[in-house]
């Protein structure tokens, strides 16, 4: 009992390849998209490359570049194949292909939906590489005389500055660094040898933050320094605290920003999954109509077409038959005494049943 | 006649395609042109806080204007060639087309004076911007005055934005009190000390306000006390170049209005030769379907002129035809008086001459 079975007639047969045709060529643009996607997620993460720690987040857009690209070819074979199946006669021409074909869309079709879901899905790594990349920033701020490190004082003020956030989870971050470079610092200075002296690690810490947390929505000049001793700021309330900094962390800013475009990316590669799916049961609707005219003999006749010819149950046992089978072919040339020599006769027997096999799909 | 050319049923089909051709083309730039002003005048909108007149803004509506009337005209060009090849509907179209080329030529004439003015009017742009940025500056602390509150965030937006800081340079936050006093602490000494320090009582510092911070130095920023070599560790005033913008906020926005004019530049001109081809070749059109129509075999050839007469002839016939309809009013009269005025002087010759002869 056929999943789906449904008989066409030439017309209709005639009709579906046009329409697949169509479908197909629409396919190939859907591929170009997709493919513009994972260029364009390429290129937004690796701008922020420096602030990123990459933990092999790169794989999602390459996963979409080489699913668009492989849609692409796949789309363009279906177009000139499905126009071809308008002729019974042109068909003969595609038939040991079409398998390998339906094949092919059914696997590119699933690394489609796969790459729907990883979009949706590397949030948390995201998030890991982010903390981590942007604590890396912090502590080599101050670095800009060490070549590797020197621009990321630019980058992290530049960040700060569009993003409007202050550290990485909070302006409180930046206390816990040293972010003024050891060249101008005067050592001479007994405070800032106080200061140096009160931790262990001796650095510079201080309760202050760099310019580019300053927030322009503050109605005073910007306090950047003694953020912790309210009293050493005349009028220094709880609002003009609230407004004086940026109060996000570069985090959460940041992972608001991928979110976003990763969930409308995630959207438009759903979208053109369904399609994908239309696509591929037109196809197999097709391929097994076209099979089953040439298997009756006459090409004006009604034929039908399914999905799976028995239930899913049974195809999925003959299928796992088939590879025990292909096994035992292979397995059968061995010399072992303690195997049965098999007779004559089943010997013709057994090659002719691993040849058998494959037609039954 | 001037720049004769012969034409033949074939050519002038052709003629009339092309013309179409090209009249759609010129509507197309027309868009562009409109779209052009648009964009031009949304960036000069968006910095009009800064800006203290709006004389720059004759540039973008001029260009707008334009867009719109050019897409009108070259509509009506491409509907006229249309009709050109159709024997019967063309001799309505004679007295319009003398209004279109007078229109073109004023659209043509308008183009080229937006490109002089988008380099004359940079002097106002720059006095403009002048005054509004020393504006901006002087009520930057004021941000509990309604009116004012927006002047700190706009000027503060603007110098990171733009890369600059102050007006010509950021000595000018050395002049302007920008620390609002609700935030000075008036028992302090160093406070009363600044105040007393200049003839207004204004708090005036060697500081400039954050957003004059620039993000490629190698030190954090130093905001206050820069005049002074010993305040920071190893900073020297004079040869400090990197700790903040050294451009001016008026050079700044100068330049980028100025990049923005200059690059419809281009644009423009194209437009103007695009609307002078289709001028032409509307004049050639019309006067070789013309010559057509008035010869016995309307599918033969004409000539296609761009004047009839010389040009010396076509002005003073111009200037001719242009007296004559300011004189219609005065005409007659004249002419009566003087009928009048020739009836009694025979009349007076007739009652001379017979009395000799009595």
């Amino acid at each position: 009992m056929a999943v789906g079975k449904l008989t066409f007639t030439k017309a209709e047969r005639e009709k579906l390849a046009e329409f697949l045709w169509l479908l197909n060529w629409i396919s190939v643009l859907t591929g170009a998209i997709l493919f513009g996607l994972g260029l364009f997620l390429k290129v937004e993460i690796q701008k922020r490359q420096e602030v990123m720690l990459e933990q092999g987040i790169l794989y999602v857009p390459h996963m979409l570049i080489t699913t668009g690209l492989v849609a692409c070819a796949i789309n363009f074979l279906g177009g000139k194949i499905c126009l071809d199946c308008t002729d019974t006669n042109k068909f003969l021409r595609w038939k040991m292909v079409m398998m390998p074909y339906v094949v092919c869309t059914l696997v590119f079709t699933a690394c489609v939906l796969a790459g729907a879901v990883m979009c949706y899905s590397i949030s948390s790594q995201l998030e890991e590489a982010l903390f981590l990349g942007l604590r890396n920033a912090m502590r080599y701020y101050k670095d800009t005389d060490t070549p590797g490190r020197c621009y990321l004082k630019k980058t992290l003020d530049l960040l700060q500055i569009q993003f409007q956030c202050c550290g990485n989870s909070g302006y409180r971050d930046w206390f816990q660094v040293q972010w003024v470079s050891s060249r101008y610092l005067d050592m001479n200075n007994s405070s800032v040898r106080d200061r140096l002296r009160s931790n262990v690690d001796r650095k510079y810490l201080m309760d202050g933050v760099p310019f580019s947390c300053c927030s322009t929505a503050s109605p005073r000049p910007c306090i950047q320094q003694r953020l912790s001793d309210r009293s050493a700021h005349f009028n220094f309330d709880r609002q003009s605290q609230q407004l004086n900094l940026w109060r996000r962390g570069c985090r959460s800013a940041l992972m608001e920003h991928y979110t976003q475009i990763l969930q409308s990316i995630g959207l438009t590669v759903l979208l053109i999954w369904l399609f994908e799916l239309l696509v591929l049961t037109g196809v197999r609707y097709l391929q097994t109509a076209m099979e089953n005219v040439i298997r009756l003999g006459d090409p004006d006749s009604e034929s039908e077409g399914w999905i799976l010819e028995n239930s899913l149950a049974e195809t999925a046992r003959s299928n796992f038959n088939i590879i025990k089978n292909l096994g035992k072919c292979y397995q059968g040339d061995d010399d072992d005494p303690n195997i049965n020599i098999p007779s004559a006769a089943t010997e013709r027997e057994l090659p002719s049943r691993c040849a058998h096999i494959p037609e039954t799909s | 006649m001037l720049l004769k050319i012969k034409f033949s049923q074939q050519r002038r089909v052709h003629l009339a395609q092309g013309l179409w051709l090209l009249s759609w083309m010129a509507v197309m730039w027309g868009v562009i042109i409109f779209c052009l002003g648009v964009y031009l005048k949304t960036e000069l909108l968006r910095r009009a806080e800064v800006m203290d007149n709006t004389e720059i803004h004759v540039v973008p509506n001029i260009l707008m204007m334009v867009g719109l009337a050019s897409i009108g005209t070259n509509w009506v060009a491409s509907r006229a060639c249309q009709d050109s090849l159709d024997a019967t509907r063309f001799p309505r179209w004679k007295v319009f087309l003398l209004a279109w080329f007078a229109v073109a030529a004023v659209l043509c004439c308008l183009l080229i004076a937006v490109v002089v003015l988008s380099y004359a009017l940079q002097g106002s742009l720059e006095e403009s911007l002048k005054v509004g940025l020393r504006n901006g500056i002087r009520f930057y602390k004021d941000t509990d005055v309604p009116g004012r509150c927006f002047q700190k965030e706009t000027i503060d937006r603007l110098q990171m934005e733009f890369r600059c800081c102050g007006n010509s340079n950021f000595k000018d936050w050395f002049e302007v009190q920008w620390v609002n006093n609700r935030y000075l602490d008036f028992t302090s000494k160093d406070v009363k000390d600044r105040i007393r320090s200049n003839v207004d009582g204004r708090y005036l510092l060697d500081g400039v306000p954050f957003s004059c911070c620039n993000p490629a130095s190698p030190r954090p920023c130093l905001q206050l006390q820069l005049t002074d070599n010993s305040a920071h560790y190893n900073y020297e005033y004079q040869s400090e170049e990197l700790n903040l913008y050294s451009r001016g906020c008026r050079q700044a926005l100068t330049d980028y209005f100025m990049e923005l004019m200059n690059s419809t530049g281009p644009g423009v001109l194209s437009v103007v030769l695009i609307q002078l081809s289709v001028c032409l070749s509307l004049r050639y059109l019309q006067t070789a379907v013309e010559g057509a129509m008035a010869l016995e075999d309307p599918e033969g050839d004409s000539e296609g002129y761009l004047l009839e007469k010389g040009v010396k002839e076509t002005i003073e016939d111009l200037k001719a035809n242009a007296l004559k309809m300011l004189k219609f009013g005065q005409v007659d009269p004249n002419a009566a008086e003087g009928s009048s005025e020739a009836a009694d002087a025979e009349k007076a010759e007739k009652t001379a001459s017979p009395t000799p002869a009595s």
